[in-house]
């Protein structure tokens, strides 16, 4: 079957100079929901954009449902349904003349006040967007996306400074689209979003793929399941490093700011051990707290950096 | 079309297509989004509508034609038959006439209290102290003149009888309001197309609106339409005021007028357009677009006449857009010349719009 969206060896250099991104390939099939996770500035955005035809890859082929943007393009246009990082929609316009405009440019565009209805908007209907809160707006803004009936749905970073309760509608919003059918590329710096919303996910830094795959087979490849994290009085220095990496079941250490975090396959192996090590030290734990690994720290072992970071 | 049909046929989510659209659907909503909008903003309302009214009214007050004042005359003490001789003139009315004494009459001179001094002269005669940089002053000595020497019993060679002219249409409300018509057109085409296509690039608004099949051909037309709606409001509302409050005489065809209005908003349109092509800020294109503009609010003749600039710059002025769309506005409106007869300023028109345009299409950056 067609992917939904195939690249190869995309690259984008700005003014000859900046090289944002760096030979990346992707194949999303249709149905999928494929997240672009990575820290600020990693190459995420001219990613998307070049994917959704707005931008001009340096070098390398793009391709949705088998069509290139060269050749079909007003076609195209018919199927993908946009949402850009930040998009500031005409304040004085209305709610649902904001929807209707857009529609208005489909060919087969679904009805305002259904996509409306389905992102609890109804309500709002005939407030200016001026007067919306942050979740409205975004919620706005993928309305925008959803009126054209679309196929795939683009998001660059739907979710970024919403309150946790905004979050989640778009999530069920996202989630909702997905069992219809519709393919969805989204972009992200939130773990728990990629972790949640994604089928399979890349891990983009410095404008390349670090690492692919679903959340789960990411987690599996970090080695541990577990992460202990602990701090102790005074600080630290290598040889306390070495230490930590020679206990039983330790995985990988990180440490930042003075606290710990060690990836362990069998925590109940590693905690004793570590305890009787930080007695031998003389040290006092001030800290200790397990928990169960995430992609953020699949990130910090492949990049020695936390994502939000910066 | 064939590869139209070779879309592969991926099953579509949701429900079926409310309805179809049409091909200017897109169009209309940008229309009507772009009226609404307007509309909604008073601040559009007061810079579009009132601002050129008020200016209008409050230059047109200011400037009515009115009789002139008498001119203050200081007579030296000793001249006294100077004094008596203007007050027997036929026109004693003209003058206002104190006698004073030599020093006070120098020192009201100075300061432009008085126009003319007039002085026991040689030979019986008087003595005028006038300076010839002041206009009033030149005036008020050969009318002095003028009625001394009648009241004292010259005769005229040639009979000359004199009658007042203030006519409608060579009034200076007359020459101001075509004058802020154009200048209008200008500032509107410029800041509701330049300065709107720059705010909606910078809000992204554009590249979200490249982002859906719109065409991008029907989104400028929407917002040059949205331009001439406000064109045809701004050129009735001018048009009345001149009519009532000054009882202006407008000789052109209403068709006529609206016509050079269309071709005036377009062009400057066009302009706004150009300047606007590339620039990301607000800022930026603010500055651009007045370094465009303050050329023509110089020197294209909207509050008074270009041809008080010297000669040698007289054709460059006449190349600029608004001066094109102000004498035609005025030859048309005060005199009624034909459009057939006012070709070179259609032609200085549409050839600024048409290059703009062009120009535009090339550089213009959506995103």
């Amino acid at each position: 079957m067609t992917p939904a969206i195939l690249c190869r060896d995309l690259r984008k250099t700005y003014d000859g100079k900046v090289e944002a991104v760096r030979g990346l390939s992707l194949e999303i099939q249709a149905g999928e929901c494929f997240g672009l996770l990575g820290p600020n500035g990693a190459g995420k955005t001219t990613t998307i954009e070049i994917l959704e035809g707005l931008l001009q890859a340096t070098s390398g082929e793009v391709s949705i449902f088998g069509y290139n943007w060269r050749q079909n393009e007003r076609e195209m246009r018919e199927w993908l349904g946009i949402s850009l990082q930040e998009t500031r929609l005409s304040e004085k316009l209305t709610v649902r003349e904001t929807v209707n405009l857009f529609a208005s440019f489909y060919r087969e565009p679904r009805s305002s006040d259904e996509v409306l209805d389905e992102l609890q908007l109804t309500e709002k209907a005939d407030s200016w967007v001026g007067k919306l809160s942050g979740g409205q707006r975004q919620r706005l803004a993928v309305a925008t996306a959803l009126v054209c009936n679309p196929k795939i749905l683009f998001l660059d970073e739907p979710t970024t400074g919403l309150d946790p309760q905004s979050r989640r509608q778009l999530w069920d919003i996202i989630r909702k689209f997905q069992s219809d059918g519709g393919t969805i590329l989204l972009t992200t710096h939130y773990m728990d979003e990629a972790e949640k919303l994604c089928n399979r996910l890349a891990i983009v830094d410095h404008g390349r793929i670090i690492a692919e795959g679903s959340p789960e087979e990411l987690i599996e490849r970090l080695g541990g399941h577990q992460v202990v994290e602990f701090a102790i009085e005074g600080g630290s220095d290598g040889a306390m490093l070495q230490a930590w990496r020679s206990l039983p079941g330790v995985e990988t250490v990180h440490e930042s700011d003075g606290l710990y975090a060690l990836t362990v396959k069998e925590a109940h192996l590693t905690i004793p051990a570590l305890l009787d090590a930080i007695r031998q030290q003389g040290n006092t734990l001030r800290h200790l707290t397990t928990r169960q690994a995430s992609l953020e720290d699949v990130f910090v072992r492949l990049t020695g950096r936390h994502l939000r970071e910066e | 079309m064939s590869t139209l049909q070779e879309v592969p046929k991926v099953e579509r989510p949701g429900r079926y297509p409310a309805k179809r659209n049409g091909r200017w659907s897109g169009y209309r909503h940008l229309l009507g989004a772009r009226m609404r909008e307007l509309q909604r903003e008073p601040e559009v309302v007061f810079w579009v509508f009132v601002f050129p009214l008020l200016l209008a009214a409050g230059l047109g007050i200011a400037f009515r034609e009115k009789p002139r004042d008498a001119s203050p005359i200081a007579v030296v003490e000793g001249a006294q038959s100077a004094a008596d001789l203007l007050e027997s003139s036929p026109q004693h009315e003209s003058f206002k006439v104190q006698v004073v004494g030599e020093e006070a009459a120098k020192q009201g001179f100075r300061l432009g209290k008085f126009d003319l001094i007039i002085e026991l002269g040689g030979e019986g005669g008087f003595q005028y102290q006038y300076d010839p940089a002041r206009p009033e002053s030149v005036l008020a000595r050969s009318e002095v003149d003028d009625a001394i020497q009648a009241a004292a019993g010259r005769k005229d060679v040639v009979a000359t009888t004199t009658v007042t002219s203030s006519e409608p249409g060579s009034r200076y409300i007359d020459f101001l309001i075509p004058g802020l018509l154009g200048m209008n057109l200008m500032n509107s085409g410029m800041w509701g197309i330049g300065f709107a296509l720059v705010d909606m690039r910078q809000r992204k608004l554009l590249k979200r609106f490249v982002g859906t099949p719109m065409r991008r051909g029907d989104f400028l037309l929407a917002l040059l339409s949205s331009r001439l709606v406000l064109m045809l409001i701004e050129i009735a509302l001018l048009l009345t005021l001149g009519v009532l409050m000054f009882h202006m005489r407008v000789l052109g065809s209403l068709l006529a007028i609206l016509l050079l209005g269309t071709i005036g908003a377009v062009s400057f349109g066009g302009i706004g357009l150009l300047t606007a092509s590339r620039a990301q800020k607000i800022e930026s294109v603010s500055g651009l677009m007045n370094l465009v503009m303050m050329p023509m609010w110089i020197f294209s003749g909207v509050f008074f006449s270009y041809e008080r600039f010297p000669a040698v710059i007289q054709p460059a002025i006449r190349a600029l857009p608004l001066t094109a769309l102000n004498d035609a506005l005025r030859a048309n409106i005060l005199q009624g010349t034909s459009l057939f007869r006012l070709w070179p300023q259609l032609l200085v028109l549409s050839v600024w719009g048409a290059i703009s345009f062009l120009l535009a299409l090339k550089w213009f950056r959506w995103t």
